[in-house]
């Protein structure tokens, strides 16, 4: 069935997403008038406050799209809908087919018929190119106005004033946000915003903007005159209902919708904030999805209903934290009010039944506040229940109570999930239910569940991003899962990276993995070491460590590496443990010209890779030799350089159980013995030493190669990152490494080796590739490039 | 932080990639300067621990980690994130595909 999707928001890309997790490949087609991909509106507020770009933003990459052939297209508005044909027509003038069409089309922001509220200097807030332009007013701004106390509005003031310009919050109502908050609570909040400099002004409305061309000042009622010179409308919103009412679908306030978000045409629905069901237009996100979960439900054919969401929000605004539940207008209860704190606790109640709740300032206990409004419980001690609710864990919550309000998943849902499926990360019950994955606030909860529930009190996994509490099989599940390509990728699915950045090696190291190297490399989510294929040395400078396969190499060889280090005045030239070269104290910029003149493949020393196969000179040339180090270090060097590795990778071959080249204290090591070759696996000798666990004990050379390989690409893909050999090997146990690797029949050694044989049959030498790309912007300084930035641009300005 | 003051111009903005940052030498200072999600932003170059070179760091979307000990900066602030330490942060803007520095004082 082809799917129409008419918008480009919040709503539209939900329903998108729902449709393809429902039925994967069944067309469906997005059609925003926006020339911008689908954004998280709802923090636009922080592009305000912070500035940058709004592609930090976007819901999705365009990859997204493209691989779930959901096909989006910009810039596209829709002029009409027919119905009885069942096809929208573009206003291009293009006609196109639906068999279910799927209206997202939002709102819009209201504008008050106030005189003067069309000059210059005056925004709404509802776009990224309305921020620009508040952003770019607020740079010359004195003082600025905001028209509107709700949420919108004070994150509009927050914004300015992030931003160092004087605000004053203009409110028509008697109290700041109305809709969520009591007049107590209102004051609460208005106190702490004063506190930061915020003026508030409640109960005033607005007669005037006055002004000789831009925006000068207020006329407030009474006769005051607000100076100022920047004014922000946040007083609401109207639903995009136009194309619908032209259609002849009937609308109130928004297209009306049934419990299955069909409009009055079956085969057209309608989701979010255009849309009106049972007298409500949703305006916050948790409704909206659950809207677009039921809509993309029933254009499947699957029974479903949206019975509407109960009205309870937890916010953040001002640095104050808000949960708002129920009829807060409701006039009974108790409250708490700790004025100096800034906290406020009430608990509503109509005929003795929880009716409302709203916490300012310490939120503790909503879930368990939230769940008795949400059951009308009844309370006859709500001063009790109130203090309980602030000492309550999760264990004493309902199972109907709402632990993840952005997803709507109650500790029911969550404790289901970790019984039946045996989850034990909290990253497995976000991947399993979706709690935490809207606003994360609800994590510190889940994990308090997982802890009652598996009884593993503060087993925490070890996590491939600790800030996102991500572990490594749930990066690995979405890379999979969603195809992804990069670490950009990952961080736009889910955020890993995006907080301290220092999970990005782990992330783009998986991601490589994952896809056998067919991803898209990105400098900056690899260490410098990897950015510039050198290793970096206390005082900056790096070091180079060209490829000598099992530390053999040849006078010409040596001629040249000698030849470079003079010409290049190379500090120091080190003869390594793992029998190699080390060309110490080079300057970056020195490093393409010699790699250039070494014309030697990267010794990839500076990476979580395959090291070096150090070998002794086994039968060549030692008398006491059973076995050919040489031959086969070099072969096993050769099939496996240049692969990353979770953490560096040392390998040796000796000839003898003499083992010359202590084999046994490597991550892998292959000893000759009478009648054939022994892997073992697992050694260390650093701050760590520990003896390598016998792998097995092959007749052949190949056979050793083939079991070393195995283990190479088993460690590749289950062991932590930064996790040695040593560790995982002691983790997972030698036990079931042998069964991992060994067990031929299972097939899956033979499925290691070919995922192997993939990721290196896309290895490059990093070095070759710079050289052929003539160094690069990487290796210098800004401005130290051929053309002098200084004599380049412009004349400069002045900065405001 | 560097309110006003006239921009000498440092290079093109294209070559300072998305979440990377390069360094540079201006009136006699080393400044390192970063491409955020939020725009472009500066910092002296060396790290005040070890005098690691920042602009080599590992960036999230807001600060920096030296790539020598892993101390982390915030790059709106300067500030050392658990150590009492900071580094200098300078303006720095974008305008037609160039970056302009306000000079250090």
């Amino acid at each position: 069935m082809s799917v129409v999707v008419v918008g480009g928001g919040i709503a539209a890309q939900a329903v998108a997403e729902r449709l393809v997790e429902r039925a994967p490949g069944r067309p469906v087609t997005m059609l925003s008038a926006e020339a911008r991909a689908p954004y998280d509106r709802v923090r636009l507020s922080s592009l305000l406050a912070e500035g940058g770009d709004p592609e930090a933003l976007r819901l999705r990459p365009d990859a997204w799209y493209a691989d779930r052939g959901v096909d989006l297209r910009l810039a596209t508005p829709v002029a009409a809908i027919d119905p009885a044909g069942r096809r929208v027509e573009t206003s291009a003038g293009e006609l196109i087919p639906y068999e279910a069409l799927v209206l997202c089309t939002g709102s819009r922001a209201a504008v008050p018929p106030i005189p003067g509220i069309e000059r210059p200097g005056s925004f709404v807030f509802r776009t990224p190119e309305d921020c620009d332009g508040i952003a770019a007013a607020a740079a010359g701004a004195r003082r600025a106005c905001v028209l509107g106390g709700g949420l919108l509005g004070l994150e509009a003031a927050k914004g300015l004033l992030d931003r160092g310009v004087a605000v004053t919050v203009v409110h028509l109502v008697g109290h700041l946000m109305e809709r969520q908050l009591d007049p107590a609570a209102g004051a609460v909040l208005a106190r702490r915003m004063r506190d930061l400099g915020v003026e508030v002004l409640t109960g005033r409305a607005t007669e005037r903007v006055l002004g000789e061309g831009r925006v000068e000042a207020l006329l407030l009622d009474g006769g005051e005159e607000l100076p100022c010179d920047l004014l922000v409308t946040c007083v609401g919103v109207r639903p995009n209902v136009d194309l619908a009412r032209a259609a002849g679908l009937p609308c109130e306030r928004g297209i009306l919708v049934d419990d299955a978000m069909t409009t009055a045409d079956p085969a057209v629905r309608a989701v979010g904030e255009c849309a009106e069901h049972r007298g409500v237009v949703p305006g916050l996100v948790a409704p909206i999805l659950a809207q677009a979960d039921v809509a993309a439900a029933s254009i499947a054919g699957d029974a479903a209903a949206y019975k509407g969401t109960a009205a309870a929000a937890a916010l953040k605004v001002m640095g104050v934290d808000l949960v708002s539940a129920g009829d807060p207008s409701a006039a009974g209860g108790v409250a708490v009010h700790d004025p100096e704190a800034g906290v406020y606790r009430r608990l509503a109640l109509r005929e003795g039944r929880a009716a409302g709740a709203i916490l300012v300032g310490d939120t503790r206990g909503a879930e368990a506040l939230l769940a008795l409004v949400a059951r009308g419980a009844e309370v006859s001690d709500p001063l009790a229940a109130l203090a309980e609710a602030a000492r309550a864990t999760a264990c004493d919550l309902p199972d109907a109570a709402q632990v993840c309000s952005c997803h709507g998943v109650s500790k029911g849902d969550i404790l289901g999930a970790i019984r039946e499926r045996g989850l034990r990360a909290a990253s497995e019950v976000r991947a399993c239910t979706r709690a935490g994955t809207g606003c994360g606030g609800c994590m510190p909860l889940v994990r308090e569940l997982l802890e009652a529930e598996t009884g593993e009190a503060g087993a925490e996994p070890a996590y491939a991003c600790p800030c996102r509490g991500l572990t490594r099989e749930a990066v690995v599940d979405l890379v999979r899962g969603r195809d992804l390509r990069s670490a950009s990728d990952v961080a736009a699915a889910c955020g890993a990276g995006r907080d301290c950045g220092a999970c990005k090696p782990a992330i783009a190291y998986l991601v490589s993995m994952v896809t056998a190297n067919r991803h898209e490399e990105e400098r900056h989510a690899r260490f410098i070491n990897d950015r510039v294929h050198a290793n970096i040395q206390r005082d900056g400078t790096f070091s180079v460590v060209p490829r000598i396969r099992g530390g053999v190499t040849s006078p010409e060889e040596l001629r040249r590496i000698a030849d470079v280090a003079e010409r290049h005045r190379v500090p120091m030239v080190k003869i390594t443990g793992g029998q190699r070269i080390d060309l110490l104290g080079v300057r970056k910029d020195q490093l393409p010209a010699i790699w250039a003149e070494l014309g030697m493949p990267s010794g990839f020393a500076y990476s979580k890779a395959v090291r070096t196969v150090k070998t002794c000179v086994g039968t060549d040339f030692c008398r006491f030799g059973i076995g050919d180090a040489v031959g086969l270090g070099i072969e096993l060097e050769r099939r496996l350089e240049g692969l990353h590795t979770p953490h560096k990778v040392k390998l040796a071959v000796s000839g003898c159980p003499r083992n010359c080249a202590e084999a046994s204290v490597k991550d892998i090591g292959v000893i000759a013995v009478e009648g054939g070759w022994e892997v073992v696996v697992g050694g260390a000798a650093g701050s760590t030493v520990r003896a390598a666990d016998p792998l097995a004990r092959v007749a052949t050379a190949a056979e050793a190669i083939r079991v070393a390989e195995t283990f190479l690409q088993y460690y590749r893909e289950n062991a932590e990152y930064l996790e040695r050999s040593y560790a995982f090997v002691e983790r997972v146990g030698i036990e079931e490494v042998r069964r991992a690797v060994l067990d031929e029949g299972s097939g899956e050694p033979e499925r290691l080796r070919e995922r192997l044989a993939l990721a290196r049959a896309a290895v490059a030498d990093p070095w070759r590739e710079v050289v052929e790309r003539g160094g690069g912007p990487a290796f210098t300084d800004l401005g130290d490039d051929p053309e002098p930035a200084l004599v380049g641009p412009p004349p400069g300005g002045e900065l405001a | 932080m560097i309110a006003s003051g006239r921009l000498v111009p440092i290079g093109r903005a294209e070559d300072v990639p998305r979440l990377e940052a390069r360094t540079v030498t201006v009136a006699g200072r080393r400044i390192a300067v970063y491409h955020t999600p939020a725009g472009y932003r500066a910092t002296d170059a060396d790290c005040p621990h070890r005098g690691g070179p920042l602009a080599d760091g590992l960036m999230g979307d807001g600060c920096v980690t030296c790539p020598l000990h892993g101390w982390r900066f915030d790059l709106g602030t300067g500030e050392a994130v658990g150590q009492d330490a900071r580094v200098a942060v300078h303006a720095v803007v974008e305008r037609d595909g160039w970056l302009y520095l306000a000079p250090p004082g």
